[in-house]
């Protein structure tokens, strides 16, 4: 790859930054090179072919129609997957709704409810420990398991809510968490919330304890009270940590799957980017031009959150 | 128990206003107390809930329903979810799949980020790039080409019985590696930036070879890090419920988070099974939470902190 060609750009490391003797600018040898060539060469070959080729290819393949048996039967159709997709394919619209849906509810509830459990247990409060080891406890387990815990809580006929308040009569009030689709995907956003928060806690309490205790202090000595000192002291110093939060909450939204397949297969109600894409190459129709279509427009969605982040995080790199 | 597994979490190095035990309780205080307690209880419930519908057998569920007080309390639908289902054959596979995934991409990881903080190349910054972006890329973004690519990739019979990497453990543990390795990639460079130049720069002059130079001196350095990241690499493998789905076809190569969404319906035929085989899945994740629940988190933040 790329690594091959620009070996002759490898000195001797930050030596060659320094006002030093040039005797000690010793170049390294062949060896050596060839060593730190395939030291970088291979995880980048496998990057590159594993994650970035499939990328560029979804672009490529979502201008064609293509069955998968042979490749003689890839026809180029120019935009008409896109075209198909934005005009009659039914479940597309519902699924970037869902999707935005997604996003702005991780980004309303759950993040600050974070944020405000981290500000609440750096205090180190009594009992802290219990508190984060509770709201942390989703975080650790998978989604495919808490898509199942969470369908004993919401089954429509013995679930706990509908037990707790029986409304799980058919023949009176029947509220069906799974199958109804103005009920469904407010029950696994609450599944979903219920785990983001745990993982925003733990995000922000990092980013809290880089924060200058005497920051806060000098605020308080300044007579301002717990709300404007967090607003105009702490807040602001969260800046590098909200930058974080705010990309794995856009990709966290984009990335959703797991809960929405275990809980009803992502049907009725349900529909996301993610498990239309799934659905058009798994299955008895394998339609992958239809899916790379959509991969390439969760991509673009995905790189308009995660180009910015690059810059902010790799421009600090450049001037040090 | 959660307080114990916990107790060396929220150490704080310095600056950390003294708390005595006996400070003198403000309303404000106990207000937030009260409601961290309910919301923490509130948290758990789901979980308590999965594990009281776990230890109660199914006839009694049918007779009084599942909001009932028990009058029976057991193990048997761990018994039978464990034995009837082939559990421990899918939790075999998980390891065949997580242990050389673990390895390799931290090992991998480490070689480019060596690369990368230690030698001054011009291509540093795209790497680094290449990396990072592609660890935040959904998965489904890449899955229909990658499908294709393993149906097209050809294995020897040792690895594949099809000849093709397509619904092979070897090529699950390929996909977790690729994926993963941008992560890790991005947190131990950040982390070895922390390490002084001048080490590596004695070495050089003693006439190290840059294998020598990585694996006597940077890699010792590293070990809290990787540390932290196999912990958190181990829960995400693990936890990986998506690559499986798509690339495995046949049931039985399937690691056990994916499996379980088979097991449901065919094998854990009600929901005090499921509530079992839920829980027995989320066993190793659980005793990680309790007793390296502190890696883990310095892993995820390790990542955050110097974004």
């Amino acid at each position: 790859m790329t690594v091959g060609t620009s070996a002759d750009a490898v000195e001797t490391g930050r030596a060659a930054d320094l006002p030093r003797a040039p005797g000690r600018l010793r170049r390294l040898t062949g060896r050596d090179r060839t060593v730190l060539t395939l030291m970088t060469g291979v995880p980048t070959a496998l990057m590159v072919v594993f994650v970035w080729v499939p990328a560029l290819a979804s672009i490529l393949l979502s201008f064609t129609s293509w069955d998968g048996i042979g490749v003689d039967s890839i026809k180029w159709i120019g935009l008409r997957n896109y075209q198909q997709i934005f005009t009659i394919y039914p479940s597309f619209w519902p699924a970037v709704e869902h999707n935005v849906l997604w996003l702005v509810v991780l980004a309303a509830i759950p993040t600050p409810f974070g944020l405000f459990l981290a500000y609440q247990l750096d205090k180190k409060i009594r009992f802290s420990r219990f508190y984060q080891g509770a709201f942390f406890l989703p975080v650790m387990v998978s989604s495919a398991v808490i898509g199942f815990v969470w369908e004993l809580i919401y089954n429509p006929d013995h679930g706990l809510i509908n037990s707790l308040f029986h409304t799980n009569n058919p023949n009176g009030t029947y509220l069906d968490w799974v199958g109804n689709p103005k009920l469904n995907i407010w029950a696994v956003l609450v599944a979903a919330s219920w785990r983001h928060a745990g993982y925003m806690m733990i995000l922000y309490l990092a980013g809290l304890k880089s924060v200058d205790p005497s920051l806060k202090d000098a605020a308080a000595v300044d007579g301002a009270n717990e709300w404007q000192a967090f607003r105009h002291v702490v807040f602001p110093a969260l800046r590098p940590i909200n930058v974080v939060v705010a990309v794995v909450t856009v990709i966290e939204a984009l990335r959703a799957f797991d809960i929405v397949y275990v809980f009803n297969k992502g049907e009725h109600g349900t529909e996301l980017l993610s498990i239309l894409i799934t659905q058009n190459i798994i299955g008895e129709a394998s339609r992958i031009g239809y899916g790379s279509a959509l991969a390439v427009i969760l991509l673009v969605v995905s790189l308009a959150a995660i180009i910015p982040y690059l810059i902010v995080t790799f421009r600090k790199e450049r001037s040090t | 128990m959660t307080a114990t597994a916990l107790a060396s979490d929220t150490a704080r190095p310095s600056g950390a206003h003294p708390v005595s035990g006996k400070r003198r309780a403000r309303p404000a205080r106990i207000v937030l107390h009260v409601f961290l307690a309910v919301s923490a209880l509130a948290w758990l419930v789901p979980m308590l809930w999965a594990i009281y519908t776990s230890l109660r057998p199914y006839s009694e569920t049918q007779s009084k329903g599942y909001l009932s007080l028990p009058s029976t309390l057991n193990f048997q639908n761990y018994i039978d979810a464990w034995n009837q289902s082939g559990m421990p054959h899918y939790f075999w596979n998980t390891v065949m799949i997580a242990v050389p995934a673990v390895i390799l991409t931290l090992l991998l990881s480490s070689f480019v980020a060596f690369t990368v903080t230690q030698y001054n190349l011009k291509i540093n910054l795209l790497l680094l790039m290449i990396f990072t972006a592609g660890n935040l890329l959904p998965q489904q973004v890449i899955i229909t080409p990658l499908y294709r690519l393993y149906l097209l990739i050809g294995l020897p019979s040792g690895l594949s019985d099809s000849g093709k990497m397509y619904d092979t453990i070897f090529g699950l543990v390929v996909i977790h590696v690729a994926f993963q390795s941008g992560f890790c990639t991005f947190v131990l460079s950040n982390y070895m930036k922390t390490i002084p130049t001048g080490l590596r720069e004695a070495a050089v002059v003693d006439g190290a070879t840059v294998w020598q130079i990585y694996s006597r001196i940077i890699l010792p350095l590293l070990k809290p890090a990787v540390a932290a990241l196999a912990t958190l690499l181990s829960i995400w493998i693990y936890n990986d419920f998506f690559w499986a789905i798509v690339l495995i076809s046949d049931g039985n190569k399937m690691p056990i988070t994916s499996a379980l969404a088979n097991l449901s319906g065919t094998f854990f035929t009600n929901d005090n099974l499921v509530a079992a085989g839920a829980l027995l899945t989320a066993v190793p994740t659980l005793l990680v939470y309790f007793l390296l629940q502190r890696q883990f988190v310095s892993g995820l933040t390790l990542g955050a902190e110097k974004g």
